[in-house]
């Protein structure tokens, strides 16, 4: 039996979140003495073999010219062959677009009980018993999985990925698909930056700024500390930002190593997004900003003043002015 | 055409949250709850329009849960759904609900079905793609736009860091992001008119069990927020490079 862990690929290129989620299989196959197998679809063989380094024991390129365009179907189809093939006993997936999209589809398909947004490692002593937020991450919730077969599907930031073992020859797997269904007609995706459910540091602002005008020093402060840009939900419904960089409840949910919150005095539904963010500033001239409450460190005090001082900090700190 | 529209019942947002019999049951001492943002706000309006477009004929609101929820069913009615099917057992359990939604697909003949792109409580985003699955249907996941003609539906999804178009046939699962449409608010000839519109009660269908929530825990609390003097930012930068280690 194994512990699979699949990861999408986009031009055999990985993410940080992807050497995550493959360190986790790693350290639960470990618990479990059984071997860690990673599935990948979206990559050759060569690029592959990297997975090896964060504790894959075996690499699968699962291939086929079906799987260029991303059809949930057929997807399943694939891992749910390459998962018997290789006597998968758990799956392990990112809780991403695709994640979310697979996860339950590869439960009924492989009579698999799911836990959706793992922020944790399995407890094995008594059971399965695997820990995911609930109530957006007001709570944890501790779920039990009783059958056989067993899906997690893991928040990113949950571990940080570690270096288990060494490059491995990936091997290359072709399934039985189906044509596919689905024909994309237009794929618009953000370059350069990391996008915000895996960004490690997000710099964020509300209305405080006052007007789309004045987001250079937010995009510079995001620069220095290689960290993702997002905004509140009133900057994004004035379209003074793109909806997509809109944290929050009805936004995108994140839980980044660093949280910074410029302007942004932190209604309960924008907390509901961000609340799960290992360190967060607060900077505010509203000492009764309720952000405050849910900070680790706050300043107090007017951002066009504060944000340039903190921008030239950082760079003295990494010795770049 | 039918379409259907599947909603759920989520504590207000800004409920307080709290557990008992020693943190193994969420409380609903005190908590008011709602119909899901995802699926008031997006799902059931984008469904309301397609069919005043002419895509479909009818929308049938589907909902597991006990009588109580009657409330919710009937703001959905009164937004302009036309009926109702509601699966009397609790929605305790992604699965089982994905296996009654999937029973009302089949009985109704819908062939296309909406649901928020999670709820607001356990946040999983499972039933969706559980329920397409369970109906061998296409699952487009994340849509904030979707346009139907004939037996294709061309939908704009939400993918990791951007979005995409894609043109997918019918039958299909749909499940709605923010922006797929405009929030609505009844109105009273709406309310007035939902108390007439029928609610049918089923049982439920069997679902095997295959998760089981042990106990519930708060995370710990903030210690307090130290404050750092906006004139000294070099201050906070060593905090966060030396304390927080995270630059």
């Amino acid at each position: 039996m194994s512990v699979i862990v699949f990861i999408e690929s986009k031009n055999s290129a990985f993410k940080k979140a992807d050497f995550e989620a493959v360190s986790y299989a790693k350290r639960l196959a470990d618990q479990l003495e059984q071997s860690c197998t990673c599935l990948v679809i979206g990559s050759d063989v060569s690029s592959a073999r990297v997975l090896g380094v964060y504790g894959a024991d075996r690499v699968v390129c699962i291939q086929h010219e079906a799987l260029k365009a991303f059809d949930g179907q057929l997807y399943t189809s694939a891992i749910a062959q390459a998962y018997s093939a290789y006597e998968g006993q758990v799956l392990i997936l990112l809780h991403s677009s695709t994640g979310k999209t697979l996860a339950g589809r590869l439960a009924v398909k492989l009579e698999a009980g799911l836990v959706s947004g793992a922020n944790g490692l399995p407890d094995i002593s008594q059971g399965f018993v695997v820990p995911k937020l609930v109530f957006s991450g007001k709570a944890i919730a501790k779920v039990e999985l009783l059958s056989d077969h067993k899906i997690i599907s893991l928040m990113s930031n949950t571990l940080a990925p570690e270096e288990l073992g060494s490059a491995v020859e990936a091997s290359s797997f072709e399934p039985q698909l189906a044509a596919s269904g689905l024909r994309v007609i237009d794929r618009s995706t953000q370059t350069g930056t990391v996008p915000l459910p895996e960004a490690e540091r997000v710099v964020s602002a509300g209305r405080g700024l006052k007007g789309p005008e004045n987001w250079g020093i937010i995009e510079e402060l995001a620069e220095v500390l290689g960290a993702t840009t997002a905004c509140s939900r009133p900057v994004a419904d004035a379209d003074w930002r793109p909806h997509h960089e809109h944290v929050g409840q009805t936004g995108i949910a994140i839980r980044p190593n660093l949280y910074i919150a410029i302007g942004i005095s932190g209604a309960i539904q924008h907390l509901a997004g961000v609340n799960n963010s290992k360190v967060i500033v607060v900077i505010n001239k509203d000492p009764e900003a309720p952000f405050f409450k849910a900070a680790d460190y706050g300043v107090c005090g007017d951002l066009f003043e504060v944000v340039p001082r903190l921008i030239q900090s950082i760079k003295k700190l990494k010795g770049t002015h | 055409m039918k379409i259907g529209v599947c909603i759920s019942k989520t504590p207000e947002t800004t409920s307080r949250i709290s557990f008992k019999n020693n943190m193994t049951e969420f409380d609903t001492e005190g908590v008011s709850f709602i119909m899901n943002p995802y699926d008031e706000w997006y799902a059931l309006v984008r469904a309301l329009e397609l069919k005043e477009s002419g895509v479909g004929s009818e929308v049938i609101i589907i909902h597991v849960g006990g009588k109580e929820n009657e409330a919710i069913i009937r703001k959905a009615l009164a937004i302009g759904a036309d009926r109702a099917l509601r699966y009397d057992t609790a929605p305790d359990d992604a699965l089982k609900v994905a296996h009654q939604i999937a029973d009302a697909v089949r009985k109704e003949g819908i062939s296309l079905l909406f649901l928020g792109k999670e709820t607001i409580d356990y946040n999983g985003a499972e039933v969706a793609a559980m329920v397409a699955e369970l109906l061998d249907w296409p699952f487009a996941s994340f849509v904030n736009k979707i346009d139907v003609q004939d037996s294709k539906a061309t939908v704009r999804r939400e993918i990791e860091g951007g979005t995409e178009t894609a043109e997918m046939e019918l039958p299909l699962v749909i499940s709605a992001s923010k922006d797929l449409a405009q929030q609505r608010i009844p109105n009273m000839r709406g309310i007035m008119m939902a108390k007439r519109k029928p609610i049918d009660v089923l049982d439920a269908v069997d679902s095997p069990l295959r998760t089981k929530i042990q106990l519930f825990e708060l995370p710990q609390e903030k210690t307090g927020v130290t404050m750092v003097d906006p004139e000294d930012m070099d201050h906070l930068v060593r905090l966060l490079h030396e304390e927080a280690k995270v630059i």
